[in-house]
C-alpha cells in the first residue's frame, strides 16, 4: 500500500505538487471506474479519490450530481466500492474513500475502516464530519491505521482551521472557494491565503481542490499548495465521450495536462 | 425598550420557560440527536446565526417586534374552535382546534417565517432562500420578503411544483423566484439539498430560512422557538375554554415544526399526552410512505442525527405521501429525542385515512383542512374511539386546505 506521507515525500524531493483525482465508484460503469481511475495514475496521477456515491450530495455541483446517480442506477453498493479501491491501489497510488457520512455510519464506522484497510486503501475524506463529531471515526480510522482528511473552506477562521487540522492524518483539505465542486473558468482567489491561513496553524501537507480542471490551474495550484485536487473535470471527460474506450483516453490526456501542470 | 402591555409573547415564551433539558446541549444535541454533519465552510454561518439568535431572544425590541408582526400581520392570538359535530366520529371526545389555518397565508409556517426574517435583517443579509415542499413555506417566505424588502429564491421539486401548481403561482405573485428541482426524488428532501448548495456559493449575503424543525444545530431550535406560540397560547385558551388541560395534543408531522409549536408549551404537563402523525401513504406494508420516526431508523440526513428511511447501507429512501408537507424521509431531532424518551408517541396514517378526515371536517364542520392537518385529524378520530368522551384532544389544524384543491378534485372526481 502506497501511502500518502510516502506520495508527499516523493513530490517534494521532485520540487512539485502532488495531483490527486477524483472519480466515484460505478462510474461509468463498475469496472469502467476501476479502468479510468488506473488509467488516470498510469498518466500521472499520485493519489485517487474513490467516490462512494450518496443519495444526497449535497456538497457536489452537476457533473458529480450527475456521476453519482448514474453509479447509484448501477447498483453501486459499499462492497463495489471496496472492489474498486482494491483495483485501483494496485496501480501503486494512495487510494481514498470520499464519502458522506451517512453511509459510514450506517455501515458500521469500525467495519468500514477495517474494510478499507483491507481493501488497500489509505484513508478517506469526510466533506460533512466536522470536529465537533468527528471523535469516534478518528479512533477507529487510527486503529486500522488509516488516514482521516477533513476539509477547510475560505470562510473558516483561523481557530476552524486549527481544530480541523488537529482532526486531519496525510493532508488537510482546502476547499479554493465558497460553492460546491465542479470545474470553474478560474481558480478561487482565496485559495492562495486559505493555503497560507494553514500553513500558520499546521505542517501537514495542503491540498487544494474545487473549480480546478486545466493544467494551467494546476500549474497555478501548484505554485502555492502541496496537491492539487481535480475531480469534475475528469467526470465531464468520462460524460462527453461516446464509448468507454475514448473515454478512457480522454482521462488520460487530461491527467497527462495535469501531471504536467503541477510540475511547471 | 420594554414590552408593550397586552403583547402576546414575552421572552420565556420564546425561550421555552425552562423545561429542564429541552434545549439542545451546546453541539446542537437532543440526547443523540441533532448535531451539525454539513460542509465545513457553512460552520461559521451556523454559528453566526447561532449567536445573533442567542442575542436576539432576549433582546425586548426584538421580541416586541416579533410580537408586533404576529399580532397586527399573522393574525395572532389565532382561535381555537370546538368541533361537536366532528367529535362524533372522534368516539365523542371533545375536539378542540388551534386554528392555525387562520393565519395569514394560511398555515402555521407563518411564525417561523417572520422570526427568521427578522433575524436575516438583524444578520444583515439582504437575500433569503427557502426549501418548500406543500409550498406553504415557500409562500411564508416571499410573503415574509416582500413586506420587509428581501430577495427571495424558493427551491421546490418538480413533483411538489406540479401538485401544487396555485402556490407557485403565489410566490412568483409575491416577488419571488421558485427554482424547480429536478434530480433526485424532485420533492422536499431534493430541494433542501438545492437550497444548500445555494447556501455555501452564497452565504455571505443570503440567510436560509430553514422551515422546519430538522436540519444542522441551530435550526430546530430556532424554528421550534419561533412556532412555540402555537402551543402558548392554546395552553391558555384551553385551560379557559375547559378549566383544565386537554387529555391529549394531537398534530402531523412531516418535519415536525407544526407538531414541536403545539408540543413544547405542554411537554412540562405530565398528564398530557402528546401523539404525532406522519404520512403512512400507501400503507407502511408497501413501502411507500413517509412514516420516518415510527418505520425509520437512526441515521443522518440535512445535516442532522435523526431517525431517517434508509436502506442498509444509508442511501436515502424516497417517501410517499398525498401531501407535499408531510412527503420528506426525515423528521427533526428534537422529535426523534421526544419519541425515545417516550414523552410523545408517533403513528402512520394512511392517504386513504387523511381524505376520509378532510372530507368529514369539510361537511361536518364547514372547515376544509390542509392535507397535512388532516393527518392530525384521522388520528384524532382513532384516538377519540380510544380514550372515549371524557377525553378532551387538542388538534393543530396546522394549515388550510385552499392550496389542496387540486389534489381533492381528483381524488374526490369532484
Ligand atoms: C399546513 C401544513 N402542515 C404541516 C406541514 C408539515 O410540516 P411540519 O411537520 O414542519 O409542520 C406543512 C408543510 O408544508 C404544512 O404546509
Amino acid at each position: 500500500m502506497t501511502t500518502l506521507q510516502t506520495v508527499f515525500e516523493k513530490a517534494r524531493a521532485d520540487r512539485r505538487a502532488a495531483l490527486v483525482g477524483y472519480l466515484p465508484a460505478g462510474f461509468p460503469t463498475k469496472d469502467g471506474a476501476i479502468a479510468a481511475a488506473t488509467a488516470m495514475v498510469e498518466a500521472g496521477c499520485d493519489v485517487i479519490e474513490i467516490g462512494l456515491p450518496y443519495s444526497d450530495p449535497l456538497m457536489d455541483g452537476p457533473t458529480i450530481q450527475d456521476a453519482v446517480h448514474r453509479a447509484l442506477v448501477n447498483g453501486t453498493r459499499i462492497a463495489d466500492v471496496m472492489r474498486t479501491v482494491e483495483g485501483v491501489a494496485k496501480s501503486g497510488a494512495a487510494v481514498l474513500v470520499m464519502t458522506y457520512w451517512n453511509p459510514i455510519d450506517r455501515y458500521g464506522a469500525e467495519r468500514f475502516a477495517r474494510d478499507l484497510a483491507n481493501a488497500g486503501g489509505t484513508g478517506t475524506i469526510t466533506p460533512d464530519l466536522t470536529p465537533e463529531e468527528a471523535g469516534p471515526w478518528r479512533e477507529v480510522s487510527a486503529a486500522s491505521g488509516i488516514d482521516t482528511v477533513f476539509l477547510v473552506a475560505p470562510s473558516s477562521p483561523d481557530e476552524r482551521i486549527q481544530a480541523v487540522a488537529e482532526c486531519c492524518t496525510g493532508f488537510v483539505y482546502a476547499a479554493s472557494l465558497m460553492g460546491v465542486t465542479g470545474a470553474r473558468t478560474s481558480v478561487g482567489a482565496a485559495a492562495e491565503g486559505l493555503v497560507k491561513r494553514c500553513r500558520a496553524q499546521t505542517d501537514l501537507p495542503v491540498c487544494v481542490g474545487l473549480g480546478v480542471g486545466t493544467g494551467a490551474q494546476a500549474a497555478e495550484v501548484a505554485g502555492y499548495a502541496d496537491g492539487v485536487i481535480v475531480g469534475s473535470a475528469f467526470i465531464r471527460r468520462l460524460l462527453d465521450a461516446p464509448d468507454e474506450a475514448s473515454g478512457l483516453s480522454a482521462v488520460r490526456e487530461l491527467a497527462s495536462e495535469l501531471a504536467a501542470g503541477v510540475r511547471a | 425598550m420594554t414590552i408593550a402591555e397586552g403583547s402576546l409573547i414575552t421572552a420565556a415564551d420564546l425561550v421555552g420557560g425552562g423545561v429542564a433539558g429541552d434545549d439542545p446541549d451546546d453541539r446542537g444535541r437532543f440526547g443523540v440527536f441533532g448535531g451539525r454533519f454539513v460542509p465545513e465552510a457553512l460552520i461559521p454561518a451556523l454559528d453566526e446565526v447561532a449567536k445573533i439568535y442567542a442575542e436576539a431572544k432576549t433582546d425586548p425590541a426584538f421580541i416586541s417586534e416579533f410580537d408586533h408582526l404576529l399580532r397586527t400581520y399573522a393574525g395572532r392570538p389565532t382561535t381555537i374552535t370546538e368541533v361537536r359535530r366532528f367529535s362524533e366520529v372522534a368516539g365523542g371526545a371533545r375536539v378542540l382546534l388551534k386554528r392555525e389555518d387562520l393565519t395569514h397565508t394560511g398555515a402555521h409556517k407563518i411564525n417561523n417565517v417572520l422570526g427568521q426574517a427578522l433575524l436575516t435583517k438583524r444578520l444583515g443579509k439582504t437575500r433569503v432562500i427557502a426549501e418548500t415542499g406543500a409550498g406553504q413555506h415557500g409562500v411564508a417566505t416571499a410573503t415574509a420578503c416582500a413586506l420587509l424588502g428581501l430577495e427571495c429564491v424558493i427551491y421546490m421539486g418538480e413533483v411538489d411544483c406540479e401538485r401544487q401548481a396555485l402556490n407557485v403561482a403565489r410566490m412568483k405573485l409575491l416577488g419571488a423566484r421558485v427554482v424547480p428541482v429536478g434530480n433526485g426524488s424532485r420533492t422536499l428532501k431534493d430541494a433542501i439539498n438545492e437550497a444548500f448548495r445555494d447556501w455555501v456559493t452564497n452565504v455571505d449575503t443570503t440567510h436560509y430560512l430553514f422551515g422546519t424543525v430538522a436540519g444542522p444545530h441551530p435550526f430546530p431550535e430556532i424554528v421550534r422557538d419561533f412556532a412555540r406560540i402555537i402551543g402558548v397560547e392554546a395552553r391558555r385558551q384551553v385551560l379557559e375554554l375547559t378549566g383544565g388541560l386537554p387529555d391529549a395534543v394531537a398534530a402531523a408531522v412531516g418535519g415536525g415544526s407544526n407538531a414541536i409549536g403545539i408540543f413544547h408549551a405542554f411537554i412540562g404537563d405530565e398528564g398530557v399526552a402528546l401523539h404525532g402523525y406522519e404520512a403512512a401513504g400507501h400503507g407502511v406494508e408497501t413501502g411507500e410512505h413517509a412514516c420516518t420516526l415510527t418505520e425509520g431508523s437512526i441515521g443522518v440526513l440535512h445535516g442532522s442525527r435523526t431517525y431517517v428511511l434508509q436502506d442498509d447501507e444509508g442511501q436515502t429512501i424516497e417517501s410517499h405521501s398525498i401531501s407535499a408537507g408531510l412527503d420528506y424521509p426525515g423528521v427533526g431531532p428534537e422529535h426523534a429525542w421526544l419519541k425515545d424518551t417516550g414523552r410523545a408517541t408517533y403513528h402512520g396514517i394512511t392517504d386513504a385515512e387523511a381524505m376520509e378526515a378532510f372530507s368529514i371536517l369539510a361537511r361536518t364542520e364547514g372547515i376544509i383542512p390542509a392535507i397535512e392537518s388532516a393527518h392530525a385529524l384521522a388520528g384524532t378520530m382513532k384516538l377519540g374511539r380510544e380514550l372515549g368522551p371524557e377525553a378532551t384532544i387538542l388538534v393543530n389544524l396546522s394549515g388550510r386546505g385552499d392550496k389542496d384543491m387540486g389534489t381533492a378534485m381528483k381524488y374526490f372526481n369532484l
